[in-house]
């Protein structure tokens, strides 16, 4: 047999069932204090600076970090649970989740010891934001024809140029960024791009905003120009980007966020059908469920691969591929189901709103962070289709 | 699920590689093979592999028994292993010996109906049973008055209607009309047809992944060879992106499948939980075997609609799974239901208990 693909039965272990009480425990009365409505995933404005700081005093920030830079040390299985409970309550976790998800294992693994000392136990307290500065312009999936230029100078490098579709950049108080320290060689023409790590709110910098089509403002254009970046601030290695970007693809692509992003509308439909739905909504939901489930339990068997210390790329690209098609497709299905709810329904204008927002969300789900036509192409690789 | 190293698992590989090798199967059209294979199953154990010594089997653990039924899948095997495997679990719910040969298990379908006559006959009508036409015996799961009972039959004792399934194997309408049983004994507290329906559901499911699995490494392995316009056709962006796809199918019919397994073979009660696990795999594999297949399928052309060529053993089989035990559509209906009952807000937590 040539698949090696193994997607084995992992199950939380019964200390993460603990866990999930407080956090739920902890949302309940985040709701009650007014800090987010659950039913309401489409608000303006969707960043909660003080809700951060309660959550990095609970410790669920940096969960799996060593304590010695503000981490908890716990395990991968514990922040899955934190982060679905957070997910599907919609908790407004914009803030601090690109830095815990990301940026901090980034700067754990590549950053100077000063500069891990300094921000880490900032993230894990929830007091900084990250953005992600990945495409450009003229380069969005082909992430490396990048431009934006990192010029040496003093002390430092120079950054000119423009990133694009930068989500929280606007409220991000960090970026980590690729610019272009060489050009690309003939022979390898992912050579020549750096990573590294960019104060924001400072001169040099310009953030605009650009509108999107559900009606929010949560991606950016940011605007280098002459901007200054210290020489300890470059993560890793100089022209070698390329080398450290795979490995952490598997911990950013398999995690819950990526196939519950619709999920409200599964629950809100369950609730307009009532307890005795007629047989045409019974089918739907019980397959939508079936379907949620089984991507749920792909999920979970790759956060175990994770705790073992293995880097399941093929079987990450696989779960971010079919959970983000089927979240783009669930409010879709969820409408088809709905044509026929009572009118009456107790949460019908609640279900119509969501179902118009999710509706609007549904097109970047299988865009952010890694389109499926390139996650697609890592899979037909690991097949050895390439 | 991969190849197992573990020992009862690896002992059933190696009687499928070396005497149900889907290419000779495929060749030898008189089912010389049969016998042969049989007898080395049965030498090893393997039929009865979830009935215990002290009722005439091997008393493997039901998780070692669901591996042996991945594998089986990934070979496609077209002898009532399964179906035996099932009935001697069924009969052991009731302290009920084994007896050698093959079985099957009626009803297949959570829609029929055996019951129990005040006179301890049986009757009833079992559509669609699989492998009933070349079972010397049947393991009965019958409705009373009193609650449900579980019975040894002997196959001749019935009408026996032969039917075919997709793939070509027997499925057969088996009819009781007032059975004398062999033996028959009150099923255990909380077991019911439901029961049967979910393990016999767990057991398509693994099958379908096993098939999954092979018309993936099939349709990689082919797509490698194959040369058109002047190039391996696992060159095309197309035919990579369909394969991926096909790879997420396969994958997800194994999560879903040794997720159920897991679920049963560790289990205390046929609780909610339970019952999640059982019918999303039935339901998810099922889906799993239309997509999957069907890429299968495209990849292969025209080569893969020959009955010279080994695809349609699984892609064929892995449909007709579907139908067995309940199929993708009424356990969705069923399922649906439940969580409607349990009400909007108890949704996730079921889904996250597991």
């Amino acid at each position: 047999m040539t698949a090696a693909l193994r997607f084995d039965p992992i199950r939380l272990p019964p200390k993460c069932e603990e866990l999930r009480r407080e956090v739920r425990a902890f949302l309940a009365e985040e709701i009650a204090r007014g800090t987010f409505d659950p039913y309401q995933p489409n608000r303006e404005d969707t960043d909660a600076p003080e809700f951060s700081r309660r959550v990095g005093e609970r410790g669920w920030i940096g969960m799996t970090w060593p304590k010695k830079y503000g981490g908890h040390e716990r395990t991968f299985l514990e922040r899955y649970v934190v982060t679905e409970e957070m997910r599907v309550a919609n908790a407004p976790t914009r803030r601090f989740f690109v830095a815990d998800r990301q940026s901090g294992p980034v700067l754990l693994k590549y950053a100077p010891e000063h500069v891990k000392m300094d921000i880490l136990p900032r993230i894990c307290r929830g007091e900084v934001c990250f953005a992600i500065g990945m495409s450009e312009p003229n380069s969005g999936s082909d992430l490396f024809a990048a431009k934006t230029r990192a010029t040496k100078t003093d002390g430092g490098y120079l950054i000119n140029g423009t990133k694009i579709w930068t989500s929280s950049a606007h409220i991000a108080d960090y970026m980590i960024a690729i610019f272009r320290t060489s050009p690309p060689t003939k022979e390898n023409r992912r050579h020549g791009l750096t990573q590294f790590l960019v104060k924001m709110k400072q001169p040099g910098i310009q953030v605009n905003p650009i509108g999107q089509i559900t009606g929010q403002f949560e991606f950016n254009e940011v605007v280098f120009t002459d901007y200054f970046v210290p020489d300890d601030h470059v993560l890793g290695e100089i022209d070698g980007a390329w080398k450290q970007a795979t490995s952490e693809l598997a911990f950013e692509r398999s995690g819950p966020e990526r196939f519950l992003e619709t999920y409200y509308v599964l629950t809100e439909l369950v609730r307009a059908v009532g307890p005795t739905p007629d047989t045409r909504s019974a089918e739907g939901i019980g397959r939508l469920v079936a379907q949620l489930h089984t991507m749920r339990r792909m999920s979970v068997s790759v956060a175990g691969m994770l705790q073992a210390g293995k880097e399941p790329v093929v079987e990450a690209s696989i779960v971010k591929d079919m959970g983000t098609v089927w979240e783009q497709q669930l409010p879709h299905r969820v409408r088809d189901l709905a044509a026929f709810v009572e009118e009456n329904a107790s949460n019908r204008e609640t279900l119509e709103n969501q179902l118009s927002f999710a509706i609007k969300t549904a097109p970047k789900l299988t865009i952010q962070g890694g389109t499926t036509e390139v996650l697609r192409g890592i899979i037909a690789r690991g097949l050895g289709l390439r | 699920m991969p190849e197992s190293d573990n020992i009862v698992v690896e002992t059933a590989e190696r009687i499928f590689a070396d005497l149900a090798d889907p290419q000779e199967v495929n060749r030898d059209n008189k089912g010389d093979w049969k016998a042969p294979l049989w007898k080395a199953l049965s030498e090893a154990g393997l039929p009865l592999a979830w009935v215990g010594e002290d009722c005439g089997g091997s008393g493997a653990s039901l998780a070692d028994g669901f591996g042996v039924l991945a594998a089986a899948g990934r070979f496609a095997v077209a002898v009532p292993l399964a179906e035996t495997m099932l009935a001697g679990w069924l009969l052991s719910q009731a302290k009920i010996p084994s007896p050698d040969g093959e079985m099957t298990v009626a009803p297949a379908s959570p829609k029929d109906r055996i019951t129990q006559n005040a006179d301890g006959t049986l009757s009833g009508r079992a559509r669609a049973v699989p492998f009933a036409k070349s079972a010397r015996h049947i393991a009965v799961l019958a409705t009373g008055t009193n609650g449900c009972s579980i019975a040894l039959v002997e196959a001749v004792a019935c009408r026996i209607e032969a039917g075919l399934n997709l793939g070509g194997d027997h499925s057969d309408a088996v009819t009781f009309d007032r059975v004398q049983p062999l033996v028959i004994k009150s099923a255990p507290k909380g077991f019911d047809q439901t029961s049967l329906m979910l393990m016999g559901g767990v057991t398509r499911s693994l099958q379908i992944a096993g098939a999954l699995e092979s018309l993936l490494d099939i349709s990689v392995k082919y797509s490698n060879e194959r040369v058109a316009f002047e190039k391996k056709i696992s060159k095309f962006q197309a035919v990579q992106h369909n394969l991926a796809r096909l790879a997420g199918e396969s994958a997800a019919a194994q999560a879903a499948a040794t997720s159920a397994a897991d679920t049963l073979a560790n289990a205390k009660a046929w609780d909610d939980a339970m019952f999640l696990e059982a019918v999303s795999a039935k339901i998810r594999c099922s889906e799993a075997a239309e997509k999957g297949g069907a890429i299968a399928h495209q990849v292969h052309g025209a080569i893969g609609f020959t009955i010279e060529h080994i695809l349609h053993r699984y892609s064929l089989r892995a449909l007709s799974w579907r139908d067995d035990f309940g199929s993708e559509s009424y356990w969705a209906v069923e399922l649906g239901k439940r969580i409607a009952a349990r009400g909007a807000d108890e949704l996730w937590p079921l889904v996250a208990s597991r």
